[in-house]
């Protein structure tokens, strides 16, 4: 089958790749970009962990086709931090002991993401509700959610 | 159609490590000439802390700040042999051993310091911040670094140590059936508090009230972290998950976490935790660890509040909404317990 040329945004910065008709996003950014930051889990959109954000929107990459992202922004967990410094959600994670594994991590971070980026004061309801696509094995979803909630508050009301 | 409330406990005799031919883990350290050390394992950190709690001990061992101690682990060819992450055998095993290693490497470094500052070792003692200095003579004193230094390039000395730990095999008594698989044992009770719906079958986690003893608790961060985690796991064991199909044909079985139930971050309850620390006479700094305990007590104490709740004995997991309804039906409907 021929390849075709696809251009996108990933993590702010243009690139260009050929792919199969079919594949997936996750595969494209995982095999053919080298992000490794969304993860396979499940392959058919029942764990979260391969969570990406297209243009701002919460997505699946594993049940994305990569030729529907053409010319659209495409962020990773690769690229929420600034530099050498960790994204507010990001220190919030560590900071509550959020991640035992870490395999959900990278969807869990997108997720909640994208749940600031439109709410940044969510209630405790609206984390849940935003995370709730996304399996943790470890941790019993209780540090997450306190880390969320921590990063929304913006280390103002940390308790 | 009602929702019963009803209450579970549960508690826990739990043996640390295991008995399969005798128990041993092993671990070596030693000091870079930058003056950090590096405790090489092949111990496998799956997420539970086994990194930062043997950075700890061996810290704490050496007198040295936790930032001077790098832990290189999971790999089997780079690293001296350990059985697995398994058992709840981590904090204890390995932790044993890399303070023994530690031990032995601090003994090097306490040589090598007093050959340098001109003393017996025996007057020399560590600050935990990266000196060594004479025993009530503070100013007489070196840094760790300028130790490690002249060691290698000075005094050609490795400050090294090994260390192996091991728990022998007990064998059985062919008379009595007596053995002690395990030389230190951790507790756990927990209250389970359910709601079972008996039109549906379904049961929901009100809250959940636990006591873990556990040795002392070398980083209380982490053993929360795994309490609160691994209780919900027991939960998912009790009520969600299972790789056995709900009906006979095998191919009706699950393959995938689209098929495979674990809870969502929706169905979680309360769960207030105490944690008891009573020191093991041969723990690492007295810790026996909370590895699988924390889901243990979780499974029957839910099994025994949905028989609070409804009157119904269910012994076969995962306790799905099918089995209680099932069991329901079977005694005429739900007979709810008197609750102590």
């Amino acid at each position: 089958m021929a390849k075709t040329a696809l251009q996108f945004q990933h993590n702010g910065r243009d690139v260009a790749i050929f792919v199969d008709g079919g594949t997936n996003l996750l595969v494209a950014l995982r095999e053919l970009i080298g992000d490794m930051t969304p993860k396979f889990g499940c392959g058919q959109g029942g764990c979260g962990t391969c969570s990406v954000l297209i243009d701002g929107e919460l997505h699946l990459s594993c049940l994305t086709l990569a030729e529907t992202v053409a010319g659209r922004s495409v962020e990773t967990l690769d690229g929420i931090k600034d530099g050498p410094n960790l994204h507010p959600l990001q220190r919030a994670f560590a900071d509550n002991f959020a991640a035992q594994c870490g395999y959900c991590t990278p969807g869990m971070l997108m997720a909640a993401k994208a749940l600031l980026d439109r709410n940044p004061q969510p209630s405790r309801a609206e984390v849940i509700e935003a995370i709730s696509g996304n399996i943790c094995r470890c941790t019993g979803y209780e540090p997450i959610i306190n880390a969320v909630l921590a990063a929304a508050s913006g280390g103002r009301a940390r308790a | 159609m009602t929702r019963h409330r009803g209450r579970g406990i549960a508690s826990v005799n739990y043996p640390i490590g295991m008995n399969l031919g005798g128990d041993p883990s092993q671990a070596l350290v030693h000091s870079n000439p930058s003056g950090k050390f590096t405790v090489a394992l092949s111990s496998i950190d799956l997420g539970q802390g086994m990194k930062s709690v043997t950075r700890q001990i061996c810290a704490e061992t050496l007198g040295v700040p936790v930032e001077d101690v790098y832990v290189d682990t999971a790999d089997s060819d780079t690293g001296p042999h350990c059985m697995g992450s398994f058992a709840s055998r981590g904090t204890h095993r390995v932790g044993n051993a890399v303070m023994a290693a530690a031990r032995e490497a601090r003994g090097v470094m306490m040589e090598a310091a007093a050959e340098e500052l001109e003393v017996n070792a025996a007057d020399l003692e560590t600050d935990g911040r990266g000196n060594i200095h004479v025993k009530g003579a503070p100013h007489r004193s070196i840094s760790t670094k300028d130790v490690a230094i002249a060691a290698q390039f000075k005094q050609g000395k490795t400050i090294s140590g090994r260390g192996i730990f091991l728990v022998p095999l007990s064998d059985v008594d062919p008379e009595t059936g007596e053995m002690s698989p395990a030389t230190c044992y951790a507790h756990a009770c927990l209250v389970a508090e359910v709601e079972v719906d008996d039109e549906t079958g379904e049961v929901d986690m009100v809250r959940m009230d636990s006591a873990y003893e556990l040795g002392r608790a070398l980083n209380p961060r982490l053993v929360e972290q795994q309490l609160v985690g691994g209780a919900w796991m027991g939960v998912s064991h009790a009520l969600y998950e299972t790789p056995e199909p709900y009906y006979p044909e095998p191919v009706h079985g699950p393959r995938d976490f689209v098929e495979y139930l674990m809870p969502g971050p929706g169905d979680i309850c309360p769960h207030d935790i105490a944690v008891l620390e009573r020191p093991a006479p041969d723990g690492p700094f007295g810790a026996k660890g909370p590895g699988e305990m924390c889901a243990n007590p979780v499974l029957p104490a839910v099994a025994n509040a949905i028989f609070n709740a409804v009157g119904v004995r269910i012994d076969d997991l995962p306790i799905t909404p099918e089995k209680v309804l099932r069991a329901i039906q079977a005694q005429g409907g739900a007979r709810p317990q008197p609750r102590r």
